[in-house]
């Protein structure tokens, strides 16, 4: 089977900044995946080059085996993303900003699907609601359910739980696992470890935009004798020279 | 409906929900700059003649009020979803560089001609206005809100800041539509200012606008209307071709 994203050769600089170095990566079709790393590790900029609104200095990045530059259209069909930063459009309610998200996609009759997001995303009694006059844990909800408006096989989240509270935390996963079941893949990044324990097979670690770690949880625990994910992460943080790639 | 459409109606929807502001405001005010300016001139001699000050003036000041409210639409919703984020809703879409264009460029025609009309037929109700040639009215309507609404999507991809779209409004637009002709005639101007004038394509929507309503110009409507066309062309190339390459869009 296809993998679900593949990463060749990636590589982008923004000035002197080296974001991403050589990268190479593939998700597989129903994987549940979580890309990881500190801050500035290049993790939010791999997304932006999958979903292209980056473009790559050398590589190449398919969803689904379509390019993301040259097959753009095909790509983004399957692409759902879930940006990091809280962003809206303060001129639309949150069914107006869900019907326009999915019309952008071709899909113009889109209300049964609407509904189940908002009914999931626990958004039904705000679907009136203007967007500005939404906390911003609600915020965030509309967020997820804009990116999956379109029904993307691919599913991307940049730290979806960023300020969230436990509750809408919890009925996120739960909705986010409902869907890996059924076939979607889900690329995760957060900085909750926990999250990724107990939701994600494989993980790809970063640092200073290098891959230093690729593999199931249970062979990086087990090849750094550790207990615990969290002391995995920390002792490859602290080896910023050695590559620690399984595959 | 199809992306591109959808693009459409949502930038249709965006400056209908604040139309106090978007159709209403510029209506009063073009409506104070036709009052002032008529009673003002009223009794001066005519541009054309048998023509009143008045009646010259209500060409010029729609036009005025088509171009600016075009730029306007395209050039501010660009803005607003650059700052506020949102824009990337839309370049996570599958939506090529063309129908973003026209998505645009199709809502600020819509804005900058429904102010052009109600502006033009509440004139009517104060002033008598000729309107000879109706087929270079509508042409240099279509054309002219076509051009404002594609440098609006310049200006909306250049600007990361609403200081700069403030510059591009108060240092491009305001001067280029003042100095149109929407108050004058090229004739009535120093020789040195009737040469500059002539490299300002608004001055040719204007004045080719103009004549459809009173059957005079200042230069031959084709003229203007081929100027203006290969302006309208230029300017879809270079704005299609920025947002092809992701200019200031897609680092």
């Amino acid at each position: 089977m296809s993998p679900a994203i593949r990463i060749q050769g990636v590589d982008k600089r923004f000035g002197s900044v080296h974001a991403v170095r050589s990268m190479d990566l593939e998700v597989n079709e129903g994987e549940f995946f979580a890309l990881l790393g500190p801050n500035g590790a290049g993790k939010t900029t791999l997304i932006n080059l999958l979903a292209g609104l980056s473009r790559p200095d050398a590589g190449h990045l398919f969803v689904q085996e379509f390019d993301v530059v040259r097959q753009y259209r095909e790509a983004r069909r399957r692409l759902g993303v879930v940006p990091q930063e809280l962003v809206f459009d303060p001129f639309f309610t949150v069914r107006e900003t869900l019907e326009i998200q999915s019309g952008y996609f071709g899909l113009p009759r889109n209300d049964d699907w609407i509904d189940e997001l908002l009914m999931h995303l626990q958004l039904s009694d705000k679907a009136g609601t203007n967007m500005r006059a939404l906390s911003g844990g609600m915020k965030r909800r509309v967020l997820v359910a804009q990116a999956l408006v379109h029904r993307p096989p691919v599913i991307v989240l940049d730290e979806p739980t960023a300020g969230v509270d436990v509750e809408l935390r919890q009925s996120l996963w739960k909705f986010i696992q409902k869907l890996n079941r059924e076939g979607h893949t889900i690329l995760l990044t957060t900085h909750y470890l926990e999250e990724v324990e107990a939701l994600c097979e494989r993980v790809a670690i970063l640092k200073q935009g290098r891959l230093m770690a690729l593999d199931t949880l249970k062979n990086l625990m087990s090849a750094h004798r550790a207990h615990r994910f969290e002391d995995v992460f920390i002792a490859l943080m602290h080896n910023a020279g050695e590559q620690d790639v399984v595959a | 409906m199809t992306g591109f459409q959808t693009l459409l109606y949502k930038e249709v929807l965006r400056f209908w929900k604040v139309s106090l502001q978007t159709l209403l405001a510029p209506l009063v005010s073009t409506l104070l700059y036709l009052l002032v300016f008529s009673h003002v001139m009223a009794g001066h001699t005519d541009i054309y003649p048998s023509i009143t000050y008045a009646a010259f003036l209500v060409p010029g000041l729609v036009m005025m009020s088509m171009l600016q409210n075009a730029f306007a639409n395209s050039s501010s919703s660009l803005v607003q979803s650059r700052v506020t984020g949102n824009l990337v809703f839309l370049l996570l879409t599958p939506l090529t560089p063309a129908e973003i264009f026209l998505g645009y460029v199709l809502a600020s025609m819509l804005r900058g001609l429904l102010v052009g009309s109600v502006v033009c037929l509440t004139a009517l109700s104060f002033f008598s206005l000729p309107f000879r040639e109706p087929l270079w009215v509508a042409g240099f309507a279509l054309l002219a809100t076509f051009m404002s609404g594609a440098l609006g999507v310049l200006a909306g991809l250049w600007a990361e800041k609403f200081d700069q779209m403030a510059a591009w409004q108060n240092f491009v637009i305001l001067p280029l539509t003042f100095l149109s002709g929407a108050f004058y005639s090229l004739h009535s101007l120093p020789p040195v200012w009737a040469v500059v004038s002539r490299f300002n394509p608004f001055f040719y929507m204007t004045d080719g606008f103009r004549y459809g309503f009173l059957g005079h110009s200042d230069v031959p409507p084709l003229e203007s209307l081929t100027i203006v066309a290969v302006t309208c062309l230029a300017l879809s190339w270079g704005t299609m071709a920025l947002l092809r390459c992701g200019w200031r869009l897609r680092t």
